[in-house]
């Protein structure tokens, strides 16, 4: 990671210009009140209750996903 | 179909009752249009999704919606666990997905050869045992052996759907004795988990004893997917009425249909 203050977002490397998870989803358009979308920090499930007061510091990565078609 | 025996047969898995015994998955369509009324004509109550990591960038009608819209509520979400390749990486799968789409079910796929995509049983039984821990309801696709599906009954997966063919392969049952076996001696249901190219593969499994049938790729890929849609939903009817009825026996030469008394000549 070139960048010091960067986080991982689903395998791309971004600024970190956040605070915390639910601004990052903000940012993204996602609330607390979308459905089917989940999230996990480093590895490990946040739940959406959480986002708000889940900060993010430098070196995070995260895996923002949401259901597709399947089989 | 006579309704009469279907009503009084209900499929359970995890003290949920399924009017329908056809599973279907959402994948492949030529457009969602197409996906719907397949849905539709199937009758199915249970429709498969995989959990991506996905670009939120225009992010506008979510499928959970517009499933959820379409069926009037009737057709409930199994996300799984495909592309995963280790206990590990299906686990958090599960967990996203059970956090996305508020369901404990999981299809547990643990893939261990991306050409053959056939299951990892060392990582699949460690992924069940995590899952089943976690307070799961898990569904592991599983390869068509007794052992490794009475060991994944033992660890508590709430059915077991062993594989009928290579995933979207369309080649059928390929060891119909082992799925006869498997549902034989299972203690939790049995459902038939890919391989499965038209109705009559349908209907097969369901006549060797499954409890219901996980296809996708057979409807999706159909010139008609409605059409087909609706031909597995009676496949997997008509299969379930005959097992139920008991086949006669087969014999080895003829045995006459018609009386052998007064025959002319005789």
């Amino acid at each position: 990671m070139t960048n010091p203050a960067a986080i991982r977002v689903n395998g791309q490397d971004e600024p970190l210009a956040v605070a915390t998870l639910a601004d990052l989803l903000a940012g993204r358009g996602v609330t607390e009140a979308t459905r089917g979308v989940a999230v996990a920090l480093n590895g490990a499930v946040v739940p959406r209750r959480r986002w708000p007061d889940t900060a993010l510091t430098p070196g995070d990565f995260l895996d923002i996903v949401r259901p597709i078609q399947g089989g | 179909m006579t309704t009469a025996f279907s009503q009084d047969d209900a499929l359970t898995i995890a003290g949920r009752s399924f009017g329908s015994r056809l599973f279907l998955g959402t994948a492949g369509y030529p457009n969602q249009r197409v996906m719907l009324d397949a849905l539709a004509a199937s009758g199915t109550e249970l429709a498969t999704v995989a959990i991506r990591r996905i670009s939120l960038d225009g992010y506008s009608e979510s499928l959970v919606d517009v499933l959820a819209q379409a069926s009037g509520g009737r057709i409930r979400l199994l996300p799984n666990t495909a592309g995963c390749l280790t206990a590990r990486e299906a686990v958090l799968t599960a967990q996203l997905s059970r956090e996305a789409l508020d369901t404990p079910w999981i299809k547990l796929e643990v893939i261990g050869d991306r050409d053959l995509l056939y299951p990892d049983v060392e990582e699949l039984l460690r992924a069940t045992e995590e899952l089943v821990n976690d307070g799961f309801v898990v569904l592991p696709y599983c390869n068509d052996d007794p052992v490794t599906c009475r060991k994944l009954a033992d660890l508590g997966a709430a059915a077991v759907m062993p594989l009928g063919a290579y995933i979207g392969s369309g080649q059928g049952i390929r060891n119909p004795h082992a799925i006869e076996t498997i549902c034989a001696r299972s203690p939790v249901p049995v459902v038939l988990d890919a391989g499965i190219g038209t109705a009559s593969d349908a209907a097969l499994a369901m006549e060797l004893g499954c409890s219901a049938v996980l296809l996708n790729t057979a409807v999706s890929k159909a010139r008609d997917p409605a059409r087909m849609a609706a031909a597995m939903r009676d496949a997997v009817a008509a299969g379930r009425a005959a097992h139920q009825a008991g086949r006669m026996p087969v014999r080895a030469f003829a045995e006459p249909s018609s009386p052998q008394l007064g025959l002319i000549g005789g």
